[in-house]
C-alpha cells in the first residue's frame, strides 16, 4: 500500500475530498446567518452580508430551547441506562454461569439486526395501553435495552482476565460485589465507546420520537426540525439552516473532543 | 460478525476431584455464582422482553390480522385475516414503487458507498501521515450529524434556481435540473446525499480492515513488476474480502430502510418517484392501517434476510 513517489498528488485529491465532504457544513453555517432576502438572491452570496442572529432569534420564539432540553434529557437517560444494563448483563454472560445463559445470549444476539420499522407499531400499542403515549419516558424506555451494548460489553469483558474474579472470590468477596467492585471499575474504555455510540444513536434517532411524540412538551430536535420543514415554513430557509445548526453543532463538538472514541468504536463494531 | 466463540467462555470448577466438604463448597458456589448471574441479567432481560422481544413476535401477530388504530386499546380483539394484509401490500401500486425506489437506492447506493469509502481508505494509507488525522476526521464528520439536519441542509444545496449545486454548475454551463422536483433526478439526488452521509463509516472499518494487508506480499509483487491497480486487486482485494462484506451487509441492512431522506426532502414526491418501502409503511400507520403496516414492515424485514444471507454466500463461495 505505501508508495511514497506520489504523495503530493494524494494529498491534493484528499483535500479536494475534503473540501467537497465539509462544504454543505459550510454552507449551513453561513447561511444560518444570512437575511431571508439574501438567502433568495440570484445568484447566491458567498459570505453574509450583514450576518445577523435573526434566525436563530427566531428559532427560540418557538419552544426550541424545550426541544434541546428534551433531546438531552433523552440522549442521557438512554446512554446512563445503557451503560448500566448492559454491562451488567455483559459481564453475567462472560464470566458467570446460570440457567438460560447461552439461549439468553443467542435470542438477544438474534435481535441485533431488527429494524425498528418492524417493532415501532407494537411498542406503540404498548405505550398508550402504559399510558405513557406523548411522554418522555416514552422516548426512553424502548432504547434502554440495546443487544449491539450487550455484544459489546460481553466482549469488553470476555478480554478482562478470569483470575480477577478467582483472586475475589478467594477474598471473600460476593460475587455481586465482584463485578461491581472489582469489573466495572475496569470498564473506563468500554464505557467511553459505548456511551458515546449510544448518545449520537439517541440524539440524532428520528423514527420512534417521530411515532411517539405529540406535543410541543416531548418534541426531540430532529422531530420538530423535520417538522417545521414539511409544514408551511418549509421555504423559510434561514429558519431551518438555523435549526440545522442547532441539531449538528453539539454532536459536531463532541465529536471534536471525542473522535478517537467514535473511531475506534465504529472500527471495533466491524473488525473484531 | 465475531470471531469469540458464541458460547460464554469461562472453564468452571472441575467436577469430582475434591473431597466431599469440597465438593459442597463448590456447590454453594456454584449456587451463588447462578443467583448472582440472574440478578445482573434480570433487568436486562425483563426490558428486553417487554420492549423488543415481544414487539418483535406481535409484530407478526399483527400482520395476519384486520388490526386498526380503533383497535389499540384491545390490540387482542382482532379478527386473523390470514394473507390479506400481504396481499394489500403487493396489489398496492404505490406501495410497488416504494419497493421498487428502495431496490434502486440499494443497488446503486451501497456500491457508491464502497468505492468511496475504499478509496478514502486507500488513500489515507497511501503513506499520508501528516493530517492524517484530519482528513478522517473530516471524512467521517458527515456520519456524526441528524440525517433530518442533513437533509434540511442538502435540500438548501439543490435548490435549482439559487442552490450551490446548480450555481456551481452554471460557472462551467451546465445549466442544472431542479434536482428535487424532477422524477428523473429526484431519487439519485438522496442516493447521492446518502453516499455523502455514509461512506465515512466504511472507511473507518476499511481503514481498520487494511491492517490485514500483507505487506509483503505487495513488496514482492511491485519487485515482480505488478502494477498498483494489479496489486491491489491480486493482494489487497483478497485480504479485506471480510471486511468488504461487513460494510456491504451493514450498509444495505440500512439502505432498505431508508426514510429521513424522503420524509424530510421530498415527502416521497415527485408522483411518487422517492417513496421508499419504510416511509410507505410509515404513512399507512399513520392512516390507522396496523395490519396492513405489519406486513408492510416484515416485508421488508424479510428482505433484508434474503440480502443477508445472499451475501454472505455470495463472499463465500469465492
Amino acid at each position: 500500500m505505501i508508495d511514497r513517489r506520489r504523495p503530493v498528488l494524494t494529498y491534493i485529491v484528499l483535500t479536494a475530498f475534503l473540501l467537497l465532504v465539509i462544504t454543505p457544513f459550510v454552507w449551513m453555517l453561513l447561511g444560518s446567518v444570512k437575511t431571508q432576502g439574501e438567502l433568495l438572491r440570484v445568484p447566491p452570496t458567498w459570505l453574509p452580508e450583514n450576518p445577523t442572529w435573526d434566525n436563530f432569534r427566531r428559532l427560540f420564539d418557538r419552544p426550541f430551547g424545550r426541544y434541546f432540553q428534551n433531546s438531552a434529557v433523552v440522549a442521557i437517560a438512554v446512554t446512563v441506562g445503557n451503560l448500566f444494563f448492559s454491562s451488567m448483563f455483559g459481564y453475567a454472560l462472560a464470566h458467570l454461569r446460570f440457567p438460560f445463559q447461552r439461549v439468553l445470549f443467542l435470542l438477544v444476539l438474534g435481535c441485533l439486526m431488527i429494524p425498528g420499522l418492524v417493532t415501532f407499531i407494537p411498542q406503540y400499542v404498548l405505550v398508550v395501553n402504559l399510558g405513557l403515549a406523548n411522554t418522555i419516558p416514552a422516548l426512553i424506555l424502548p432504547f434502554l435495552v440495546q443487544p449491539f451494548s450487550v455484544f459489546l460489553m460481553r466482549q469488553f469483558f470476555l478480554g478482562l482476565p478470569r483470575e480477577l474474579l478467582e483472586a475475589g472470590r478467594i477474598d471473600g468477596v460476593g460475587e455481586i460485589a465482584i463485578f461491581f467492585r472489582i469489573y466495572l471499575p475496569l470498564a473506563g474504555p468500554a464505557f467511553a465507546t459505548l456511551g458515546i455510540l449510544t448518545f449520537l444513536g439517541s440524539w440524532n434517532n428520528f423514527l420512534w420520537p417521530l411515532v411517539v411524540s405529540s406535543s410541543e412538551s416531548t418534541y426531540t430536535l430532529p422531530v420538530a426540525l423535520a417538522l417545521i420543514s414539511t409544514g408551511q415554513n418549509q421555504t423559510d430557509y434561514g429558519l431551518l439552516l438555523a435549526g440545522a445548526t442547532l441539531v449538528v453543532l453539539p454532536i459536531l463538538v463532541v465529536f471534536l473532543f471525542f473522535q478517537r472514541y467514535f473511531i475506534q468504536g465504529i472500527a471495533a463494531s466491524g473488525i473484531k | 460478525m465475531s470471531a469469540a466463540p458464541l458460547a460464554a467462555s469461562g472453564t468452571g470448577p472441575s467436577p469430582g476431584t475434591g473431597a466431599g466438604s469440597g465438593r459442597r463448597r463448590r456447590g454453594r458456589r456454584a449456587a451463588a455464582e447462578a443467583r448472582a448471574g440472574i440478578l445482573l441479567s434480570l433487568p436486562f432481560v425483563v426490558l428486553f422482553t417487554v420492549f423488543i422481544a415481544w414487539p418483535v413476535l406481535q409484530s407478526m401477530f399483527m400482520s395476519f390480522t384486520d388490526m386498526r388504530i380503533s383497535d389499540i386499546r384491545s390490540p387482542f380483539s382482532v379478527d386473523f385475516v390470514g394473507l390479506d394484509n400481504y396481499a394489500t401490500a403487493f396489489g398496492d401500486p404505490v406501495f410497488r414503487r416504494a419497493a421498487i425506489n428502495t431496490g434502486v437506492f440499494v443497488l446503486i447506493g451501497v456500491p457508491l458507498t464502497i468505492v468511496a469509502g475504499l478509496a478514502a481508505a486507500l488513500g489515507l494509507n497511501q503513506g499520508v501521515n501528516r493530517l492524517r488525522g484530519l482528513f478522517r476526521m473530516g471524512f467521517y464528520t458527515p456520519v456524526v450529524t441528524s440525517i433530518v439536519a442533513v437533509a434540511v441542509i442538502w435540500r438548501f444545496l439543490l435548490r435549482p434556481d439559487n442552490g450551490l449545486v446548480n450555481t456551481v454548475l452554471g460557472w462551467v454551463g451546465i445549466d442544472g435540473p431542479n434536482w428535487l422536483g424532477d422524477e428523473r433526478t429526484a431519487l439519485l439526488s438522496l442516493i447521492v446525499m446518502a453516499v455523502w452521509r455514509n461512506f465515512g463509516t466504511s472507511m473507518v472499518i476499511f481503514l481498520a480492515g487494511l491492517q490485514a494487508v500483507d505487506r509483503g506480499l505487495h513488496e514482492a509483487a511491485a519487485l515482480d513488476g505488478a502494477t498498483s491497480w494489479q496489486r491491489f486487486l491480486h493482494v489487497t482485494l483478497p485480504a479485506i474480502r471480510p471486511t468488504m462484506l461487513f460494510v456491504m451487509v451493514t450498509t444495505s441492512i440500512g439502505y432498505l430502510q431508508f426514510f429521513e431522506e424522503p420524509f424530510v426532502m421530498t415527502q416521497g414526491g415527485p408522483l411518487n418517484a422517492t417513496i421508499s418501502a419504510s416511509m410507505y409503511t410509515y404513512n399507512q400507520f399513520g392512516f390507522g392501517n396496523y395490519g396492513v403496516a405489519g406486513a408492510m414492515a416484515y416485508l421488508t424485514f424479510i428482505v433484508i434476510g434474503i440480502v443477508t444471507l445472499a451475501q454472505f454466500r455470495l463472499m463465500r463461495e469465492k
